[in-house]
């Protein structure tokens, strides 16, 4: 009878946390701020139809990076979850906290089973509430599901220290939806220390999104390259 | 986590039923349970709402329906909605058993809205006129028993560049009218005064006025179906649908609408 081999759980721990570092350090950030209607989501992306940034509920969006066809899944989890809840008692009950400890959960499991890799994500939950005037609410989720909660803005993805950074420094309260949007795009553009040439973010190469207290029921909105193109013009 | 099978469901009913069945009245017995009520016997206590009606002009569809649901031969309710946006481009409007009405109006429009979140692309119209087909099938049970659930679906069509008109029989028949329909209590009178008033492009202001009319009818003739209330400010619901989208006739101009239309009847 062989004896399995003994492996501290620090060591299983630590090389999970390096793994997926290594893979989320190449993930491009998403940056989510609080302007003076809602949340605006942005992501560095240059596809059309693959997104990081999607719609839940009413007042709730989900940001994420990392390996796509992972949090594919967890986006649609939460839908058929939240589609759910809202049907069984009523749309308000749903809320970003309930979505986060669902999403904390699955990725909890995850990491802990033994014989599967730690999913290579991390996610934002963005949620707002009240009209007009709102609070909103960003909770940040790890990949072994730890999460906290942001106080006016979160950043994902590789970079996102020095992001956060930056933000720290330039982040006021109160932007209007074109002076979060241009600051995002700095922040992008701040970070490309390496480049010989400016580093430019165009319509093209972000995706955008947003929580509007405004809106009614169904406060998302995704912006098309001309809607972007046509507010970073007016704003720079 | 979701098994890969699961991933490409897009249909909410599916997996309401389950996930939590308790939620869905299984009426026909399709979900192994049986239909235990008895086929002689019909509750006295519930509501039921009267007349709805859709009719086709250039820009579009006009859906409505009035405020009024009977319990027996009394008034059960005066406020109550029986038209409901779907989304940015369709409505339904449902006459019959109210409990029931809301039930599949309130379903459907989780349907696609949940599609459209799913796929990032709204289910067509024609996807979205099929699939109510499979909601009215599921109360055949309870038509069998005279609790009957009927709706009209309304929308504007991007590819064809008009409003479009479904209606649907108990068995979940669906059948697309050109011009205009109404079903409920009052339909038929309704039906008659859309079928003398309705031409082919009609105006907005032209198309208010008849449904505007055909409700007056309706309530004229049908005891069931509630008219204007003057005292109470509760006018019938219209909703106005165009490429531009789902809107609500405002209170103010229904109400105008039928003050032209008693300063009318009271002339001739």
């Amino acid at each position: 009878m062989s004896t399995p081999y003994y492996v501290s759980p620090d060591q299983i721990w630590e090389d999970k946390k390096v793994f997926v570092d290594r893979g989320i350090g190449q993930a491009k950030e998403v940056v989510v701020l609080e302007y003076n209607n809602g949340l605006l989501m942005v992501a560095e992306n240059p596809r059309r139809t693959i997104f990081k940034i999607s719609e839940i509920y009413d007042r709730i969006a989900l940001a994420s990076t990392g390996r796509v066809s992972e949090y594919e899944t967890l986006r649609v989890v939460g839908i058929r979850e939240a589609e759910v809840k809202g049907y069984t008692y009523y749309r308000e009950d749903v809320t970003g906290k309930w979505l986060t400890n669902l999403y904390s959960q699955h990725m909890m499991a995850i990491a802990q089973a033994w014989d599967v890799k730690p999913l290579e994500i991390e996610l934002l939950v963005c949620e707002i509430d009240g009209n007009p005037d709102f609070r909103s609410q960003i909770y940040k989720i790890a990949f072994d599901g730890t999460y906290e909660e942001m106080e006016k803005f979160a950043v994902i993805g590789g970079r996102a220290e020095a992001i956060t950074e930056k933000l720290n420094e330039a982040y006021t309260e109160g932007l209007e939806l074109t002076e979060a949007m241009q600051l995002a795009s700095q922040t992008f553009e701040f970070i490309e220390v390496e480049e010989t040439e400016p580093y430019q973010i165009t319509p093209h190469s972000i995706e955008v999104g947003c929580l509007d207290a405004t809106y009614g029921r169904r406060q998302f909105r995704r912006f098309t390259v001309e809607e972007i193109a046509e507010i970073l013009n007016h704003a720079s | 986590m979701l098994k890969p099978d699961d991933y490409g469901k897009t249909d909410f009913l599916q997996i309401l039923k389950s996930r939590c069945p308790d939620q869905v009245a299984d009426w026909n017995g399709l979900n192994g349970t049986h239909n235990t009520l008895p086929h002689n016997y019909l509750p006295h206590n519930y509501l039921e709402g009267t007349t709805v009606l859709a009719l086709v002009y250039n820009d579009g569809v006009i859906i409505a329906g009035d405020r009024q649901a009977t319990e027996g031969f009394q008034v059960g309710e005066r406020r109550i909605q029986k038209v409901f946006i779907i989304d940015r481009h369709s409505a339904i409007a449902v006459a019959g058993v109210a409990g029931p009405c809301f039930e599949m109006a309130k379903l459907f429009q989780v349907q696609v809205e949940f599609y459209e979140k799913m796929e990032g692309t709204s289910l067509s119209l024609d996807g979205q006129a099929n699939y109510l087909s499979s909601l009215v099938r599921m109360n055949l049970s309870l038509a069998m028993q005279g609790l009957i659930v009927l709706p009209i679906f309304a929308g504007y069509d991007f590819k064809q560049k008009k409003g479009r008109i479904f209606k649907y029989d108990a068995l979940g028949g669906r059948y697309e009218e050109d011009a205009y329909y109404a079903i409920g209590s009052g339909g038929k009178d309704a039906r008659s005064t859309l079928k003398k008033m309705y031409r082919p492009e009609m105006t907005e202001q032209d198309a208010l006025t008849a449904i505007v009319e055909a409700l007056w009818d309706a309530a004229d003739e049908d005891i069931a179906t509630g008219g204007p209330d003057l005292i109470r400010k509760i006018f019938p619901t219209l909703i106005a649908i165009t490429e531009q989208g789902v809107s609500e006739v405002s209170d103010e101009i229904v109400a105008g609408l039928f003050d032209e239309l008693v300063s009318r009847l009271g002339q001739s």
